[in-house]
């Protein structure tokens, strides 16, 4: 057999080992919410790096509507349109997967992508032409402030969000139907058992009964699947709060539309941004924290073929992150004067700092599940798994600290939260985590396709990680120098940290850069434009059946 | 009183110091785990417990340790019981503080409040140095009182910066110079 030419690779992938007329329905519908993922993570990083080059010295073109359109833009693009598709992509196949059972609806999964991409394109093209920018935070009344903003434009923009968050709850929907249902020409399923189990209800009962909770071996669902119950729980809840929200704005919108002025006194704005970040916290400090622990546990446990380390803790941790991420959310309102000092103490310092525990526990397990398994080959899940448990080792005690009423009060809104807590969190200790789920995936779904180049993979990390941590560190720097986080400098105040972290920024676009070309190489391009045309399969079929 | 600028090199500190250490850790169990063990590799649960007993540990003494040793948290919990020497009443409107006087004068080593007012959006007060430097902040809440209590340890002029977005024209809404610490260089 000849080498094949790097054309014929780019067209065919590498060795023709992707054939994508094997592919199940299922399979190729991942592989589009794949897709869909890794563009809007394009997207969100080359928006970054435009901000980056706009924090060292400001540019025409970045005036600051435009800029803080951007700005608002960035960070709801990677939450909703990269890391969303590429976690419901991975738990729409894993869900099954795990139960050994059809997903209940593939057409509801369909949706659900369609959904997404369509509301984050909408809701990005608006803020791309009408500059609305009130950011993800939307501070009452800001969202609602005509002078600045049209309330068309904010109709749309609030129209996008809402889309992507109908999808979402479609997710949720399939998520615990898939758990519960009983497939056409099964025997019954215990429904109730199985989601008592997932949710950890099974296991509250128990020990509210002064017994001991099961043994691993005995649960009805896998530990992984437990979390990503649990973690859906979360998408649920900040679905219903970003609707709800967003309904309340698009009142105010249409009302002025028609030529009415509503007072915006009728908002209380402390109470306000008690539910929003409410909401809000139920991603950043819910449900991304426990599905990245439930990921980290399956990773380490498919990487090793080894059941977790503390299984019985792991799982128990999972349901505690769950309560906890629905009482920590004042810790953003600690430098808010009116907030009672009780929820201060209370919400934003004690039970913020339970975090540390759940995410630790889940650092120690996965790790120690590692290390009794060794000595491992240091494959790329692998190598993206540590480089995960880094980020979130990184980042979650810069949280902590800054969820504390003494250092808050000059850490707020300054480039310290955004650079080594959440930049850290979601692009080394998420993304990583992500890319380590990419990987493995890669040959299940697409019927073994090989990775066509080993280097471009390690370059790949390397620069991610370098990259990554980079920036947030440069960016922390200029933070504890009193750098706000939603400024335009225009005298080059910070521009040294700003240079390095830009500079940090371009590694991360290389990575990506190196991602790409790798995955395209592996698959080619047919393979991508075929993942389009319509499967052979049965939809209820999540893997071809093994060739006699 | 110490200044912020103590607090946050000594945050600094023990961050980079865990960040280093953290960073080893991982880099060495990393470079481990693709070696054969030369014994049992069984990790023992009591190592578990004392992780866990470990990070609680941190957990619960962080605050307790703030709480005690920076000077503006006490203050800052106890808000609008602590009595200030003098108060400042400031407002904001249509991205603008209005200051009044041009400059505030605020006695140095004595408790001040700053009680700032919205007329209409979430703005952020914060207290920048000559050089950018933070000194402190809260955010500005409309329709509720935002008191900011603080004790000014040195002589000193800090200019008024917002530290919360408010939208595309509230993105210079700076007051150069606009409080002045005097008082305490003579002692």
């Amino acid at each position: 057999m000849t080498a094949m030419t790097f054309t014929e690779t780019l067209v065919h992938g590498h060795e023709r080992a992707f054939r994508p007329s094997t592919l199940t329905p299922m399979q190729k519908l991942t592989l589009k919410y794949v897709v869909f993922g890794l563009i809007y993570y394009a997207f969100a990083a080359i928006e970054g790096m435009l901000m980056r080059i706009n924090q060292v010295q400001p540019q025409e073109l970045l005036y600051p509507e435009r800029y803080y359109s951007m700005l608002t833009a960035h960070p709801l693009v990677g939450i909703f349109g990269s890391s969303y598709l590429l976690v419901f992509g991975a738990f729409t196949f894993l869900v099954p997967f795990l139960m050994k059972k059809p997903l209940w609806s593939f057409k509801v999964a369909t949706w659900t992508l369609w959904l997404i991409v369509g509301g984050v394109f909408t809701f990005w093209l608006d803020g791309f032409i009408s500059h609305y920018a009130p950011l993800y935070t939307l501070y009452w009344p800001l969202p609602a402030d005509f002078s600045q903003f049209h309330p068309l434009s904010g109709a749309i923009f609030i129209t996008g969000i809402a889309l992507v968050m109908v999808g979402t709850g479609l997710f949720v929907l399939n998520v615990f139907k898939t758990i519960a249902y009983t497939p056409a020409g099964w025997e019954k399923q215990p429904s109730r058992e199985l989601l008592a189990d997932a949710l950890g209800l099974s296991t509250l009962g128990r020990i509210l009964r002064g017994r001991k909770a099961k043994p691993e071996a005995e649960h009805k669902t896998p530990l992984a699947v437990a979390a990503i119950a649990r973690g859906t729980i979360d998408v649920a809840l900040n679905v219903a709060i970003i609707l709800f929200t967003g309904v309340l704005i698009l009142v105010y919108m249409v009302a002025k539309l028609f030529g009415a002025d509503l007072a915006k006194t009728s908002v209380d704005a402390l109470l306000y941004k008690n539910w929003f970040w409410w909401g809000l916290d139920l991603v950043a400090d819910g449900l991304v924290l426990v599905f990245v622990a439930g990921a980290w546990y399956l990773l380490a446990q498919l990487i090793t073929g080894r059941q977790v380390f503390m299984a019985k803790w792991a799982r128990m941790a999972l349901g505690v992150e769950l309560v906890v991420s629905w009482t920590v959310w004042s810790h953003h309102l600690l430098s808010d004067q009116a907030q009672p000092a009780a929820l201060k103490v209370g919400s934003g310092e004690l039970v913020t700092a339970f975090e540390l525990i759940t995410q630790g526990l889940a650092f120690f397990i996965t790790l120690a599940t590692l290390w009794q398994a060794r000595p491992l080959q240091m494959t790329m899940p692998l190598r993206f798994l540590l480089g995960g448990l880094t980020g979130f080792a990184l980042a979650v005690p810069a949280g902590i600290m800054q969820a504390d009423a003494g250092l808050n009060r000059v850490l707020h809104n300054t480039q310290w939260v955004v650079g080594p807590h959440v930049h850290v969190a979601v692009l080394v200790g998420l993304t990583m985590t992500l890319y380590a789920a990419v990987y493995l995936l890669l040959p299940i779904l697409t019927n073994g396709a090989q990775l066509w180049s080993e280097k471009l993979g390690k370059a790949h990390f390397w620069l991610h990680l370098v990259g990554g941590i980079g920036m947030g560190a440069f960016m922390g720097m200029a933070g504890l120098q009193g750098m706000l986080r939603r400024t335009i400098y225009y005298n080059g105040e910070y521009s040294s940290y700003m240079w390095l972290a830009a500079l940090s920024g371009a590694l991360l676009l290389a990575a990506l850069a190196c991602f790409l070309v790798n995955i395209v190489m592996t698959l080619g391009l047919n393979g991508a434009k075929e993942l389009f045309t319509k499967s052979t399969h049965p939809v209820d079929q999540l893997v071809p059946e093994p060739v006699e | 009183m110490v200044e912020s600028t103590t607090v946050l090199w000594g945050q600094t500190v023990v961050y980079t110091l865990y960040c280093v250490a953290i960073l080893a850790v991982i880099a060495w169990v990393s470079v481990r785990l693709t070696k054969p063990p030369g014994h049992a590799t069984v990790v023992p649960p009591k190592l578990f417990y004392s992780f866990v007993g470990l990070l609680v540990l941190i957990g619960v003494s962080l605050h307790i340790i703030t709480f005690n040793t920076i000077p503006w948290v006490p203050d800052d919990l106890h808000g609008d019981g602590v009595t200030a020497a003098k108060t400042y009443a400031v407002t904001v409107r249509d991205h603008t503080f209005v200051l009044p006087e041009k400059q505030l004068v605020v006695p140095c080593g004595q408790t001040v409040r700053f009680s700032v007012t919205s007329e209409d959006l979430t703005y952020g007060f914060g207290l920048f140095r000559a050089d950018n430097s933070l000194v402190t902040q809260m955010q500005v809440v409309p329709g509720h009182p935002n008191n900011l209590v603080w004790t000014f340890p040195k002589d000193d002029v800090y200019s008024i910066r917002s530290t919360e977005y408010s939208g595309p024209k509230g993105d210079q809404m700076i007051v150069k110079d606009a409080v002045r610490v005097t008082g305490c260089a003579k002692g």
